[in-house]
């Protein structure tokens, strides 16, 4: 794992403030990122040699609901030269989860950001297309914040029949 | 005939909504040229029922002519939540919805997110499971790519190949009910191992398989490979950079097409491959025809795979013995209480995993399938989430469509190789 210790190692030296933690679990190593310098560090990530993180595997959010930090937005970098992972994560506030977009450094973020905003409502700050990719565009509400309701139908029996029957959706006269 | 911009929405405002329209349009705008906006280049709606989209996609094609523009995806009509239905079953009933994602690699999807879980809470699993596990994706690929075959070769107006190809990828179907009981949707790969032994039927029907599936390859080889209609429509088409593959994160046949050597089985070996010898096939050019020698290549290192694959099965147990996390067998309900109450457990809450998250990345027929698993000490998955290559090789779609004809257009969108419900989960 010596690979992983020295990529660590000069990120950090480069953004000394900026990388609050570094989390390893099962051998990835998560590095915990100052959320308005993550494209910064993306960029480090991708050009300083040694590093070459040239592709950008996942970005995934995450609601920790009704903790705070609430948020988190999770990149997965990968090298393919190093043939190495890790994991870029920054967390944000409940009321204003704002991070700056990774589109300028990888093309291929621009719909998984769409879709965290989508999903959780966390705002890209300078995305060149920033509307909901997934759910209809005049959707309310983003549905895997933990604080959304699944929703389920209600199952028919003989004693509730007709109040189940009223309430299902069909089609309007 | 042009439309200034007030006879547009007018006209497209027909029986609809009219706001709903205007704040459609007033989206888009920043994506279209400015020549869309004026009425000199077309808008052209294509999907989302077509059948060149292999799904419910919608293409916004902007056309000067018959040249592309741009090109934008519209997609989430097949969005059916399966991340938040995931996050409320626990890890083995969440196990069923990834059949679903992508409905044509059922058994890869089970494949990634048992890895997944394994990685998490630290189980290891058989060495007959994870020959088995092996066999079983290799299967998937082979039926994936027939698949994928069939339908593009129809879209680019050749039917025999497509009846050939479903023909044989039908026998797959037949393999995987042998082993777990449906053709498709199967669940047969559980956290552990897999559900249950091979059957006696199925290692010499497989067996019949791997010999009569290289010579239908030859057969599809010599339709295809020399004829000019096909060369035509594939050489030059939909030409994709290295450089471009990296920054669009495309994966598996688009990136080998593209000439880098890169095969995650390869790269970071799960369930066993570290233990096959096998070639990865490339491709030098980039384009469509280069992605098709690909596929083709990798479904005969499948069968190589499979072969090998027989060679080493050993026998032992199919699943995990470790009763904290793999039920009991039924027949030990009956005389062991220490059975009886894991079955309780596991039947009733499931098992508990840590706090921490993991990312797993397989080889899936589309490019990297991962999957990001977080759990929080509970029985129930707290986030899920799949890093589909599906989603990843259709957003490239606008900038690799951009200034081909509108009929390369199908030849490319065919060559990517997506299904819609990878792509919307």
């Amino acid at each position: 794992m010596s690979d992983y210790q020295s990529v660590i190692e000069s990120i950090k030296a480069q953004f000394p403030d900026v990388v609050q933690d570094v989390v390893e679990f099962r051998g990835e190593y998560t590095l915990v990122i100052e959320p308005a310098k993550i494209a910064e560090v993306a960029r480090f990530c991708r050009d300083a040699d040694g590093l070459e993180f040239t592709i950008l595997s996942d970005i995934g959010g995450i609601d920790y609901y009704p903790d705070e930090p609430r948020f988190a937005v999770s990149y997965v970098l990968f090298s393919l030269s190093q043939n190495l992972t890790i994991r870029l994560k920054v967390y944000l506030q409940e009321d204003s989860p704002r991070v700056p977009t990774l589109t300028d450094v990888y093309s291929s973020a621009g719909w998984p950001e769409r879709e965290v905003y989508d999903m959780f409502g966390v705002a890209f700050e300078g995305h060149p297309d920033p509307r909901r990719i997934l759910m209809p565009f005049d959707w309310t509400g983003h549905p895997l914040r933990k604080d959304y309701p699944l929703g389920y139908e209600e199952v028919q029996f003989s004693f509730n029949y007709d109040r189940v029957k009223d309430q299902k959706p069909s089609p309007r006269e | 005939m042009s439309l200034t911009p007030d006879e547009r929405t007018h006209v497209t405002t027909i029986d609809t909504d009219r706001r709903t329209v205007e704040i459609a349009l007033d989206q888009i705008k920043n994506l279209v040229s400015e020549r869309a906006l004026t009425g000199e280049t077309v808008l052209l709606n294509m999907g989302p029922q077509h059948p060149s989209t292999h799904g419910v996609l919608r293409l916004l094609l902007e056309l000067d002519g018959e040249n592309i523009v741009s090109c934008i995806p519209d997609i989430g009509y097949l969005h059916t939540g399966i991340e938040k239905n995931m996050e409320n079953k626990n890890f083995e009933q969440a196990l069923v919805m990834t059949d679903r994602i992508d409905y044509l690699n059922n058994l890869g999807n089970n494949l990634a997110y048992c890895l997944a879980i394994e990685k998490l809470v630290d189980l290891d699993v058989p060495e007959r499971a994870q020959i088995i596990r092996v066999i079983i994706a290799e299967l998937q690929r082979i039926s994936s790519h027939l698949v994928w075959l069939a339908t593009h070769i129809l879209d680019l107006g050749a039917t025999s190949v497509m009846l050939y190809a479903f023909r044989d990828r039908e026998q797959i179907l037949d393999l995987f009910e042998m082993v777990g009981g449906q053709r498709m949707m199967g669940s047969y790969i559980r956290p552990g191992g897999v559900w249950r032994d091979l059957t006696d039927e199925f290692i010499p029907a497989l067996r019949k398989f791997i010999n009569y599936l290289p010579y239908k390859l030859d057969d599809y080889e010599r339709l295809l490979n020399a004829n000019p209609f096909f060369i035509d429509r594939t050489r030059g088409t939909g030409v994709i950079t290295p450089e471009a593959i990296q920054r669009w994160s495309l994966g598996g046949p688009l990136m080998r097409g593209s000439g880098i050597n890169f095969d995650i089985r390869k790269a970071q070996p799960y369930t066993g491959y570290e233990r096959f010898d096998f070639d990865v096939p490339l491709g030098s050019n980039g384009d469509v025809y280069d992605r098709y020698m690909v596929r083709m290549g990798e479904m005969r290192e499948s069968l190589r795979i499979i072969r090998q694959a027989l060679r080493i099965l050993p026998d032992g147990p199919f699943r995990s013995e470790d009763r904290k996390f793999v039920p009991p067998p039924r027949a030990e309900l009956g005389t062991s209480m220490e059975a009886v109450i894991h079955h309780f457990k596991l039947w009733t809450e499931g098992f508990k995993a840590p706090q921490g998250e993991v990312y797993v990345r397989v080889e899936s027929p589309r490019g990297e399938l991962g999957v990001y698993l977080a759990g929080d000490g509970g029985s129930k998955p707290y986030r899920v989430h799949f890093r589909t290559p599906s989603f990843y090789n259709l957003q490239a779609m606008s900038e690799i469509t951009r200034g081909s004809m509108l009929a390369d257009l199908v030849a490319i969108v065919g060559s990517a190789d997506f299904t819609l419900g990878d792509c919307d989960r």
